[in-house]
């Protein structure tokens, strides 16, 4: 394809293509907003990981001797509301989908570039509520809002927070929205279906959720700030409502929400285990078909969080059985990855490590969320910490293990820069250990008895406790060094070439940073996905 | 980040071709439809569970309701649906001030369907038919009838808001269609709050039946 | 055999046994497919590392027969566990006939239970041994659940309805009770503990203490002093239906439908008469909605619940009236 020259030190590129806060704040270049994002969601992620820090701290001891009870409880509410709607929600697809995309098609840029750009204040705006609510004094409901609690009883800023949320949900539709159309309409000549990147497939499958979810959540966060502001009942048993309504409304969304975290990170492990094994994937329609089947079924199983919340038996058996469909397609993904490092040229580098680290993580997290949609199984452990242990290793061990990996990977394309393999590698390995050592136990907690969202617990719980508050000390560590390195790298990191890592992509063709659009020749792909074959051959002939 | 040379006035710079501007846009609306769909949604899932569960007292708060003026609004908004359709077809064929004419009525028909909403509105106050610590019912299906009322509220009200937000983009659309900003290659924004427009009045299509029509065959 | 394993909870009722079955067969698959797939990880990025610089892998066809093994095996465990989880749900959820029926009423942030003999207790609950003792249960105010990790089981505690759970202990002693679903402030010190005695202390332990009027006979003074008895009698029922054998029978309402008459049509029927009309009769019965609290509402209905095993037993052996009623025997 095109020949790339690489004049590594003056050419132009989106980052120095113009300068100013101005140049900024109104751009309509896919890459800058997504620089934007990077750094809002990473404020966000500080934010939470602090809350998660306090929280750690408190429950060190079985008594709840440092912070009140009613504190604590703001303390996890905001813990999750940011942590879910601020942080995992937008941060593969809003920065790294918006960056790589119209990349990895062959596009100057999304379909909306206004719409982008107002996503992300629309995202801000959002999140500006939701702090407002915590200066505010915070709002102690969970981030479930479960009603009648959210919406009679709680005496906090529970409207704020919702509000929030419904902004924000706004913002990850747009980003559905574009880009939806972006790869519908905007894709490089000869880049068919089946030849697009699996991070991109991961990202339909993902951009699908967002618009067909977001909007039901939104209407049930809507109707709870109705029922706080003018009193109407649609929730509240005592006003004739139905509390249980509630939780299907909210679960109709936010389970297929999780997958909205969890299936970009899915698709930046199918691009990092091909890149760093040189090598077509294996089954590459099996992986991208995947991530419809898991975006669709993804919307049958919400009622098994319902289990034991007066459903009827009957609606249990439903919604136990479609539960373990949705882990079919999840097991294919992992055994075709497993299948691709098999006769692969496998390197060690800093993003295949996270890689590697996701496919164990993520193979805990699936296995013990098809335990808990076992019935039998779930009514003992539905809300204890056996659920927390369960989630964090999909959202933290899946969902930022595949963020983190793919910050690595493409940050010398993003940045034109590299950074400490060193430090890197260091980093990945304590984050690997340190969330091992924090939420294994919590498995163990959940299975003993110890329901989620207590402030003091009994005395026998204690030992496990210390440990996962000694694992977090490891794992807060270990999100710390590459917030120090990256920056570092971004003054003083080694120039990157355009493809330090020899792998296949549209992306890899550009140089790094990228120019501001994108490519300088429009780009036409005449391979397969993933071909490292042709790959080859192309350089020994040129 | 001007457009290139070769780009054609009105044609984004990342876009090669009108047609392929066109198809996003088209596409861009629909899909965006298929999200206010999921969002009314959760409203109507809302109102078959609790008409499932309280038939006899939605149908007392559907009498209620003033059929005559929901059957003149139910028209007047099919009404507006033709102007902004014709609206669509004169910028197709590059007639300017049809596509400002027929746009302007498509608002004033929008007015009326507010303006009648008002009068219901208020005289639901005055019968102190509007859900909170007014609310007023004799009789042991209060809180069926309150329910009734919620869900009548927040459908109705958010299907207004909904046509108020239309008529302000309708606005704008109308200053830049006299401005001359539309040809018949490139009136994406034309079509695409004319497909919006239809699909606020598909849902007062649906709202119609459900809220004034349903039960009252129901003699209480 | 688990018995001395710490990191599991005691199993004393007659389903932790089952619970901790399937979960450690569970466990026991997912520890097998779990280092299958770490193993084979491990194994290839070693095997296979990258041993020059320019080396590429060498890609292979995938197989298709190989898509289908890894999809169907891990479908046909997982059904497999969802048939052995349905099992022991349903028999979590299904109470037997013997069972023993307690009320317990939540509020935040504290449990209150009444035994059937009229014993009240907050926080704890004294239960006997070897009984099967099945839970009504109601909120006061928002979301509770009732869980007691010794016996394994969880049930959501919804305020406007009852949810109800069962369990036999099996082992003597003093277990946990917690609230499982959040509930505000609070919400980590609502809880208590489950005290199982052998029957025989456990009529002691009723003995000694002041009973009060037992739950039917609350229920029977109640139906008097709120004046249901002046409509709905047991010899008449031209004002209202006759209500006795009429639970666990089905109704018909006006205007279509029926239902098994259950706790929860009562305290619909209680709360909002007009919601589900029977056939033939008038709204004229007003709604009790706030005149009467959870517990005495739970009193009420357990007071129409004996009438039912009256009514099948004896025919109607009731206070107000001794007369033969035609209520429609079961046989």
């Amino acid at each position: 394809m095109s020949v790339t020259v690489t004049t590594p030190a003056r050419r132009k590129n989106y980052l120095n293509a113009d300068y100013g806060i101005k140049s900024w704040l109104l751009t309509q270049d896919h890459k800058r907003i997504a620089i934007l994002y990077l750094v809002s969601i990473t404020f966000f992620f500080v934010l939470g990981g602090v809350m998660a820090a306090l929280i750690r701290v408190e429950l060190a001891t079985p008594l709840g001797d440092m912070v009140e009870p009613d504190t604590y409880n703001r303390l996890f509410t905001a813990h999750g509301v940011v942590m879910v709607f601020l942080f995992l929600i937008p941060s593969i697809p809003a920065v790294l989908g918006n960056f790589l995309i119209p990349l990895m098609i062959g596009a100057k840029d999304l379909a909306f570039p206004k719409l982008n750009l107002g996503s992300w204040y629309v995202y801000n705006l959002g999140a500006i509520l939701m702090v407002a609510a915590l200066l505010r004094g915070g709002t102690d409901t969970g981030w479930t809002f479960y009603t009648p609690y959210s919406s009679t009883f709680a005496d906090s800023e529970v409207i704020l927070t919702a509000l929030g949320a419904f902004v924000v949900g706004f913002s990850s539709i747009m980003t559905g929205l574009n880009f939806i159309v972006t790869i519908h309409r905007m894709r490089a000549p000869g880049l068919t279906w089946f030849r697009l990147p699996l991070f991109v497939w991961a990202h339909y499958g993902t951009s699908l959720i967002q618009i067909l979810g977001t909007p039901v959540v939104a209407i049930a966060i809507l109707l709870v700030a109705a029922e706080r502001l003018l009193h109407i009942g649609i929730f509240d048993p005592a006003l004739g409502g139905d509390p249980v309504l509630f939780q299907h409304l909210f679960w109709f969304y936010s389970h297929p929400a999780v997958y909205i975290m969890i299936l970009p990170s899915m698709g930046v492990i199918s691009e990092l285990i091909t890149a760093f094994s040189r090598k077509r994937i294996f089954g590459y329609k099996f992986v991208a078909f995947s991530s419809l089947a898991i975006a669709v079924l993804g919307f049958l199983v919400w009622g098994h969080h319902l289990f034991v919340s007066s459903q009827s038996i009957y609606a249990g058996l439903i919604f136990s059985v479609l539960s373990m469909l949705v882990a079919v397609p999840s097991a294919v993904k992992v055994f075709n990855w497993t299948a691709t490092l098999y006769q692969g040229s496998i390197s060690w580098q800093t993003p295949m490590i996270y890689a590697l680290g996701f496919i164990g993580l993520f193979v805990v997290g699936g296995l013990t969320g098809t335990m808990l949609a076992t019935l039998g199984i779930d009514m003992h452990v539905h809300d204890t910490y056996f659920v927390v242990a369960h989630f964090h290793y999909i959202m933290v061990g899946g969902a930022i293990m595949g963020y983190l990996g793919g910050l690595h990977f493409w940050w010398p394309k993003i940045t034109g820069r590299l950074y400490s393999v060193f430090w890197s590698k260091i980093s990945a390995g304590l984050i690997f250990v340190g969330f091992n050592l924090t939420f294994f136990p919590q498995f163990l907690l959940g299975y003993m008895g110890m329901p989620r969202r207590y402030h003091s617990y009994p005395e026998e719980f204690q030992i496990l406790n210390v440990l996962s508050s000694a694992g977090a000390t490891i794992l807060g560590l270990g999100y710390l060094l590459p917030l120090i390195y990256f920056t570092w790298s971004m003054r003083y990191g080694e120039r990157a070439s355009d493809n330090p890592w020899g792998a296949y992509g549209l992306e890899w063709e550009t140089s790094s940073p990228p120019p501001t659009l994108n490519f300088d020749e429009p780009p036409v792909v005449t391979t397969e996905a993933y071909d490292y074959l042709a790959m080859r051959d192309k350089k020994t002939a040129a | 980040m001007q457009g290139e040379s070769s780009h054609s006035w009105g044609l984004a710079h990342h876009f090669d071709s009108f047609d392929q501007q066109r198809e996003a846009s088209n596409l861009g609306m629909w899909v965006f439809l298929v999200t206010e769909i999921m969002f009314f949604g959760g409203l109507f899932t809302a109102y078959v569970v609790y008409r499932s569960g309280q038939g006899a007292a939605f149908a007392l708060g559907s009498h209620e309701l003033d059929i005559t003026l929901g059957a003149i609004n139910t028209a007047v908004l099919i009404g507006s649906s033709l102007t902004m359709a014709l609206a669509v077809w004169a910028a197709q064929t590059g007639r300017r001030k049809a596509i400002v004419g027929f746009i302007l009525a498509t608002i004033l028909l929008g007015g009326v369907f507010l303006g009648i909403k008002v009068v219901e509105y208020s005289a639901k106050f005055e019968h102190h038919l509007v859900p909170g610590p007014n609310f007023h019912w004799n009789g042991p299906e209060a809180p069926g009838v309150e329910m009734f009322f919620n869900l009548y509220f927040l459908m109705t009200g958010l299907h207004a808001a909904h046509m108020v937000i239309g008529m302000g983009i309708l606005l704008v659309v109308a200053i830049l269609a006299w401005r001359g900003a539309f040809s018949p290659e490139n009136h994406n924004l034309v079509e695409g709050i004319g497909l919006y427009w239809h699909f606020v009045d598909i849902v007062w299509i649906f709202l119609f039946p459900l809220l004034y029509l349903l039960g009252r065959n129901i003699q209480v | 055999m688990w018995k001395n394993v710490p990191f599991f909870p005691e199993q004393a009722s007659t389903l932790a046994g089952e619970v901790d079955a399937l979960y450690f067969t569970f466990l026991g698959i997912s520890v097998f497919f779990g280092l299958l797939v770490a193993g084979l990880v491990v194994f290839f990025a070693i095997r296979f590392r990258r041993r020059s610089e320019d080396e590429i892998g060498r890609p292979e066809k995938a197989g298709i027969w190989l898509e289908i093994i890894w999809s169907v095996i891990p479908l046909a465990i997982l059904l497999a566990m969802f048939a052995w989880g349905a099992k022991v749900y349903v028999q979590a959820f299904r109470p037997p006939g013997n069972a023993i029926e307690y009320f317990v009423t939540a509020k935040q942030w504290m449990w209150k239970f009444q035994h059937p003999q009229g014993n009240r207790e907050i926080n704890n609950l004294h239960v006997p041994l070897g009984q099967p003792i099945r839970l009504t249960m109601t909120s006061e105010d928002v979301i509770h659940s009732f869980f007691v990790p010794a016996f394994r089981v969880k049930a959501d505690v919804l305020p406007g309805r009852y949810t109800t759970v069962w369990f036999e202990a099996s082992k003597v002693g003093t277990f946990h009770l917690f609230c499982a679903e959040y509930c505000g402030a609070e919400h980590s010190m609502m809880g208590g503990s489950i005290i199982v005695m052998e029957p025989a202390d456990y009529e002691m332990w009723l003995a000694g203490r002041d009973s009060g009027p037992s739950v039917i006979a609350s229920g029977e003074e109640l139906f008097k002093l709120k004046a249901c008895n002046t409509c709905h009698r047991s010899d008449s029922a031209t004002l209202a239906p006759i209500l006795h054998g009429v639970f666990g029978e089905e109704v018909e309402f006006e205007g279509g439908g029926t239902q098994i008459v259950d706790e929860n049509y009562l305290r619909e029927s209680i709360m909002n008469p007009t919601a589900k009309l029977v056939k033939g009769y008038k709204p004229l019965m007003p709604t009790y909605k706030g005149q009467m609290t959870e517990d005495e509402v739970l009193q009420l209905i357990g007071y129409i619940k004996s009438l039912a095993s009256d009514a099948k037993e004896d025919h109607g052996a009731v206070s107000d009236s001794s007369s033969p009623d035609p209520v429609p025997d079961e046989g």
